[in-house]
């Protein structure tokens, strides 16, 4: 046991005396958490629009005040003449147009609704349908309040959206980024500080020492599950305090899921570390191994239901994918273990599996 | 302590056993040298008594026990100090040292009189990281950590490559000390000159054993009178006297040329020879063979 405890300090040394590692371990959760919750978003806030107003009566003027204070337009300039669009779009600098016609209020009052035309720039056209979205729902509002509901002919749904009613970005890719970067920094870390013995030779002695080879690789593995966890921590903070991420369900609940899913990531690593021999192979491989997977079949950044069915199929063997939907549904929804049990057998059985193995093929000789 | 039967491996993709047929017996509380040059084995050697390599074929036991079956009881008794610095570099000397001890399930008190006279010259410098200390210092600090869970048998891979003269004339003093205590050693180096230091040395080359033998032994077994010559220009003067016809031998060492002759042919023709060829400021003189002179003889023998 003084033997275990002796390596955990002495890992621990490592970690504190490399300023890489710490620069690594600390630096790079706050620069993403910073980087996809304020810079990497796809809401839309303040697009620029021009509204090309021929009717110049009062509602006009209400409806054009309403798209302004919505928050997602800023209202650049109100023009009266519609052949100056096509210059205005020209120039880029405009992402959509409100046309509001000759009359627009006299038409409205007799046949009680408003007839106005929306001119979106679909270069992008996720961005267009988007703004022709927020555009529409503005013009409804507005016209609800106007006559009020019961005059509308046709189904009128009442949308309601569950979780997030704001449809901030931030819930969508906070977990997101926390599964990256425990994918990230876990495999990295653990690949490398194996592989690091290796290189410089230290393993040679390890190896020759009565320290039975199944305590160094728990031995290796403890250090980094500890920080792992502290690094957690301070994502969850950040995400909460300065993102306003919100957290509904149970926060030990979430460290123990983390805490699953950090053991499968340090028993990848583990597993690199024994099929390489030189820390930039390990590297390598931890880099482009977890990254892109990790960013394409999480479901953060694109929907997995949207994808074929071979990479649907592949996606299940992202532990990440697992993890994502499970802080979700705790951080978001507020869920407890009942709702994803089955994730966390997933989990599980994926942590089991590699360690196994990474056990296994661990060399007790050179 | 070291018995070694018919010894070969060979690597993965590689056609040539890197040992071939190696056989050894190392008695205890011997001082024993392996010694060749780079490439010859040796490390290989060392990484299978150290239970760190499969042989390919051929069976060796250290301290009684054998080298695949008896891994982790050899493990505990076995002190191995590998050819790289192999010490955590950030870690400090004393962080080291200890750590090492905690793993061999010791404390550095429990031995200390057996580091005692090494750890004093690195006293000084305890709080120093090892990456920081020099060559020789490096050494020490290595051997400290290979000891100080008092082994039986020590294995030292080429400890004294890379290190000045003078510091490794203390490391061999230090491994004289650790032999009366009763110790056994088996250290590998390519420096030839280290030879004398060992009670019995074994001359390995290509993978293949050429000779076991006392240093003495292998010196007395040079089968021929052995001269040494200069002149005023070495360089020409060492292609003169191969073209010369007369010599069995001339090797370079240092500022002089060490030459046998063929049978019946003496220094007085060769000194008429070269000073035809224009060599002024000829000296010679018959000296007694080195190991290293052995080592090249035993090598035109293969």
């Amino acid at each position: 046991m003084k033997q275990f405890f002796a390596f955990i300090k002495k890992e621990f040394l490592h970690v504190i005396r490399d300023s890489k590692t710490l620069l690594m371990l600390f630096g790079l959760p706050i620069v993403q958490i910073a980087l996809f919750g304020f810079a990497l978003s796809n809401e839309v806030k303040e697009v620029n629009l021009v509204v090309c107003n021929l009717s110049n009566e009062t509602k006009a003027t209400e409806l054009i005040q309403k798209f302004d204070a919505s928050g997602n337009f800023k209202v650049v300039q109100v023009i009266h003449d519609p052949n100056a669009l096509d210059q205005w779009f020209k120039n880029g600098n405009i992402k959509m147009c409100l046309v509001i016609p000759a009359q627009f209020e006299k038409n409205a009052v007799r046949e009680r609704k408003i007839d106005v035309q929306l001119i979106a720039d679909s270069s992008d056209p996720n961005l267009a349908t988007t703004l022709v979205n927020y555009g529409n729902q503005i013009v409804f509002d507005f016209q609800m309040k106007w006559f009020g509901q019961s005059t509308l002919p046709g189904i009128n749904p009442e949308v309601h959206m569950m979780y997030n009613p704001s449809l901030k970005g931030t819930t969508n890719f906070v977990p997101g980024v926390i599964s990256l970067i425990m994918m990230l920094i876990c495999v990295l870390m653990t690949s490398v500080s194996i592989v690091k013995e290796k290189e410089l030779g230290t393993m040679e002695v390890l190896l020759v020492s009565p320290f039975h080879p199944f305590f160094i690789i728990i031995a290796k593995a403890i250090p980094y599950f500890v920080l792992s966890l502290f690094n957690l921590s301070i994502i969850v903070f950040l995400s909460i305090n300065l993102l306003d991420m919100p957290m509904e369900g149970s926060i030990l609940l979430l460290f123990a899921e983390s805490g699953l899913l950090i053991l499968v990531c340090l028993s990848l690593g583990l597993l690199i570390s024994n099929t390489t021999n030189s820390q930039q192979a390990a590297m390598l491989i931890s880099l482009l191994g977890m990254l892109i997977p990790t960013l394409i079949f999480t479901g953060f950044l694109f929907p997995i239901e949207n994808m074929p069915k071979p990479l649907q199929i592949i996606s299940n063997i992202m532990p990440s994918k697992w993890y994502y939907i499970i802080v979700k549904d705790i951080m978001i929804k507020g869920l407890g273990i009942k709702y994803f049990w089955k994730e966390t057998l997933i989990l599980m059985g994926m942590a089991i599996f590699l360690l196994a193995l990474s056990l296994k093929k661990f060399k007790i000789r050179l | 302590m070291v018995e070694v039967q018919n010894l070969h491996i060979r690597y993965k993709e590689q056609k040539d056993f890197a040992l071939h047929d190696i056989n050894l017996n190392v008695e205890k509380g011997e001082l024993f040298g392996l010694i060749g040059p780079d490439g010859a084995g040796k490390t290989s050697l060392f990484r299978i008594l150290a239970t760190l390599l499969l042989p390919t074929s051929g069976r060796a036991s250290v301290m009684g026990l054998d080298v695949v079956k008896d891994i982790y009881a050899i493990r505990r008794k076995l002190g191995y100090m590998p050819g790289r610095f192999s010490l955590y570099q950030d870690l400090s000397v004393e962080e080291n040292l200890n750590f090492f001890a905690t793993l061999f399930e010791t404390t550095v008190e429990e031995n200390y009189d057996l580091v005692k006279d090494i750890y004093i010259q690195l006293e000084p410098f305890k709080k120093r990281k090892a990456g920081q200390l020099s060559g020789g210092m490096k050494q020490k600090l290595a051997l400290c950590c290979a000891l100080i869970h008092k082994p039986e048998l020590l294995l030292l891979d080429e400890p004294t490559t890379g290190v000045d003269t003078v510091s490794r004339k203390e490391f061999w003093d230090m491994l004289g000390k650790l032999k009366k205590t009763g110790l056994t050693i088996l250290v590998s180096t390519p420096y030839m000159d280290e030879a004398s230091r060992c009670d019995r040395v074994a001359l390995i080359q290509n993978g293949k054993i050429l000779s076991v033998d006392t240093p003495k032994g292998i010196i007395d077994s040079f089968p021929y009178p052995l001269f040494q010559i200069k002149s005023k220009e070495m360089a020409k003067l060492h292609k003169d006297m191969i073209e010369s016809k007369l010599l069995h031998s001339a090797h370079i060492f240092g500022e002089w040329n060490h030459l046998v002759f063929n049978d019946g042919n003496t220094m007085e023709q060769l000194i008429d020879y070269l000073s035809l060829k224009g060599h002024t400021n000829i000296v010679w003189k018959e000296i007694a063979a080195g190991i290293e002179d052995c080592f090249i003889e035993r090598m035109r023998d293969l």
